[in-house]
């Protein structure tokens, strides 16, 4: 009987004593967010996204934390949806209050959240492809992938230097496919490329013989280029195989820029192009490419942790942890709108993607030359050499 | 490749036509030679039937469990998806493949057996809707435990013979086509031979027909409802099973799957075997030539518009029996 009361003092006690304890913890953390598409139909971008930052940020806090705080980094999963996504950008804001956020692994993830991140002016560095993400350009919203504008540009202009100017597009109606449909239409005219025919599949379908076949028959086409991602690429590359086209180059986006494509499509992936970051063919870069050890370094550690071949996702949430740890110590403090300037000021950062120079009307700070050409050949990626 | 007729390319300019939305037609109607148009056709004609057949196999799988136990499983596209992921996986732990297609159709079947035994036999006094509710439970769960125990990637199974092309009419046709279309067949004969010609297969048929007399008569519904549980996920995972060295497998292909095989089972009036593989077919075909011919954009919605018109305009299907009430 007395023991009650003495246990309810104990715990009393104790429960004011954490409450005193919390403020200092508070201090020595600098909060992170993330809302990643680590399950659903993108999980191909999340999962390696979100493996590459969790690894990174104990690497980082293992070295001492930026600005002498660790980074508490706080993941949330949506599945792909853009509704969920929105909804965990509140939580981050209001409830967990993050200073920034690296994440939206898909364009349509990243488009939900960005009126969040722009209300709460917290900078938001985006993992999602499409152009549309940091054009027009918002104060708080970046990003690290290459555009889809980027891929066609590439496309294009590797096609012009094998003079091949009228070609056929067959793309996934999803998000990004949609996307870098309009841009390569809007880009083509510039590179003197004339889209003959167009094709659209649904991202779910599981066959496109009947959508190649109108394409096989288009008058005058000389090469097919396949904007989408996912499985959908992999079918069309299997089919354009099957349906005997493979004479015709098939370019696809860098959306398939994974070995997980190479093993779907299997035999029939040989001889396939695409726009891809060097750190695909990390290990067959010349010593002098100012990119190679940060891309054989990130290659190195992701593989031996994760136990996973490398993704070139993995690589963009690696090029945004960075960008806004980088940013951080600049800033030397955890102020958001602070952190944003500097942001905007990274000047020259090696990245997985590229070379990243920032400024206020570009937020995304890559050029053409981010991108590497590269043909599928026995298997395995290999550069494109110039000129062919 | 025709680049002969490269300057006539612009002759027939993009339409914008009305419902269909932005549709390039493609130029072929004024270059494609007779023969062209024939192997289009034929292309187009064995894709839709080697889609159809899944549809078909799915449509078979609602047809027997609505004879049965007039449940409306969907959870049947889950137990495609089991074929195909299970093999995946089997064969990937080094088991030779048609021991895994085995593996993956018992295992199919268990779960089938485990769906009846645990979520509809102890639900059997209640209305159809809460049935039908319960299966769109269960392949929800399906699918969440296909998620963790498998993965969330993209899956492929080396077709049976081989991947070279077949020529014929000028269309290309994978081998594996034939595997589909051909199991197809023999599944449906084998199933009409049980129904019609065994004495199990005739109690099926009783129970399906009055099951309270069914009951009377001696014949133990129960084991017919399982019978009909285990016998469409059976069916199910062999079409998994088939299909999957062309379209892929992944731990969510049993929704989209569900719905079209329930459009064709619907189409071909629910109920009825042949009916469901005859609708089955008919959708492979619809969304082949619909995509072939008018847009691609819009394949999926075929298989929509084809429930909606049998559900107002139809709703016994093309074959379903008349349903007569005596007063």
């Amino acid at each position: 009987m007395k023991l009650l009361p003495a246990i309810k003092v104990h715990v009393a006690a104790g429960a004011v004593g954490l409450l005193f304890c919390q403020p200092v913890v508070a201090q020595q953390t600098v909060k992170v967010g993330s809302v990643l598409s680590v399950t659903g139909p993108a999980s191909f971008l999340g999962e390696p996204e979100d493996k590459t930052l969790r690894m990174y940020v104990d690497k980082i806090n293992a070295a001492g934390g930026v600005a002498g705080k660790k980074i508490e980094l706080i993941v949330y999963d949506d599945g792909g949806d853009a509704n969920k996504a929105r909804t965990f950008a509140t939580r981050l804001i209001e409830d967990d209050k993050v200073v920034a956020m690296v994440g939206g692994s898909t364009t349509g993830t990243t488009m939900a959240m960005i009126p969040v991140f722009e209300e709460a002016q917290v900078p938001f560095i985006s993992l999602g492809g499409a152009i549309e993400i940091v054009d027009p350009v918002r104060k708080y919203v970046f990003k690290t992938p290459h555009t889809d504008k980027m891929a066609c540009e590439k496309i294009f202009e590797n096609l012009k230097q094998r003079k091949l100017t009228k070609i056929g597009m067959i793309s996934g109606t999803d998000g990004f496919g949609a996307s870098m449909r309009a841009q390569c239409t809007k880009a083509a005219p510039a590179y003197g490329i004339e889209i003959v025919a167009e094709e659209t599949y649904g991202p779910r379908d599981s066959d496109m013989t009947a959508q190649l076949t109108k394409l096989k028959g288009a008058a005058g086409i000389q090469a097919v280029v396949n904007p989408g991602f996912g499985q959908g690429p992999a079918i069309v590359t299997r089919n354009y195989a099957q349906l005997g086209m493979t004479a015709m180059p098939l370019y696809q986006s860098h959306g398939v820029a994974s070995k997980s494509f190479i093993e779907l499509a299997g035999a029939s992936a040989e001889g396939v192009r695409l726009p891809a970051a060097a750190l695909l063919v990390g290990d067959k870069l010349p010593d002098g490419d100012p990119q190679k050890k940060v891309v054989v370094e990130y290659k190195t550690t992701y593989e031996s942790t994760a136990k996973q071949p490398v993704s070139t996702f993995g690589g963009h949430a690696y090029d945004g942890l960075y960008v806004l740890v980088d940013a951080m110590k600049r800033a030397n403090g955890t102020d958001s709108k602070k952190i944003r300037d500097e942001i905007e000021k990274t000047k020259g950062f090696i990245g997985t993607g590229g070379i990243v120079t920032m400024s206020t009307t570009d937020h995304l700070g890559l050029d053409l030359s981010a991108f590497r050409m590269l043909e599928i050949k026995g298997g395995d990626w290999a550069l494109v050499q110039p000129g062919s | 490749m025709p680049a002969e007729f490269g300057g006539v390319g612009r002759c027939i300019e993009p339409a914008r036509i009305g419902l269909f939305g932005s549709v390039a037609w493609p130029p072929l109607a004024a270059k494609r030679s007779v023969e062209q148009r024939m192997s289009d056709f034929f292309q187009f004609l064995v894709s839709g039937l080697t889609v159809g057949s899944v549809y078909a196999l799915v449509a078979l799988g609602f047809t027997l469990i609505y004879n049965a136990s007039d449940v409306v499983n969907f959870a049947q596209g889950e137990f495609v998806m089991l074929g195909g992921m299970v093999t995946v996986f089997a064969s990937a732990a080094g088991v030779p493949l048609p021991l895994a297609a085995l593996i993956a159709i018992c295992i199919a079947v268990v779960v089938g057996l485990l769906l009846y035994w645990l979520a509809i036999e102890p639900a059997r006094g209640a209305s159809a809707v809460t049935v039908i509710i319960i299966t769109i439970g269960a392949s929800i769960l399906l699918r969440g435990i296909a998620q963790i125990v498998f993965d969330k990637q993209f899956h492929k199974l080396p077709a049976f013979t081989g991947d070279a092309p077949v020529d014929l009419f000028g269309a290309a046709i994978q081998p594996q086509s034939f595997w589909v279309l051909g199991g197809t067949a023999v599944i449906v004969t084998l199933l009409y031979a049980f129904l019609e010609l065994t004495l199990l297969g005739k109690a099926v048929l009783a129970t399906a027909a009055n099951r309270l007399a069914a009951h009377l008569v001696g014949i133990n519904t129960r084991t017919v409802m399982a019978l009909a549980f285990g016998g469409s996920a059976a069916i199910g995972a062999v079409a998994g099973v088939l299909i999957t060295p062309i379209t892929l497998t992944s731990y969510d292909v049993g929704t989209l799957l569900a719905l079209k095989g329930f459009a064709a089972a619907m189409l071909g009036g629910m109920g009825n075997p042949l009916g469901a593989v005859a609708g089955g077919i008919l959708i492979g075909l619809l969304e082949s030539f619909g995509a072939g011919y008018i847009s691609s954009t819009y394949k999926d919605a075929f298989a929509f518009i084809v429930i909606l018109v049998v559900l107002v305009a139809l709703p016994q299907g093309l074959f379903g029996r008349r349903a007569v009430e005596r007063v």
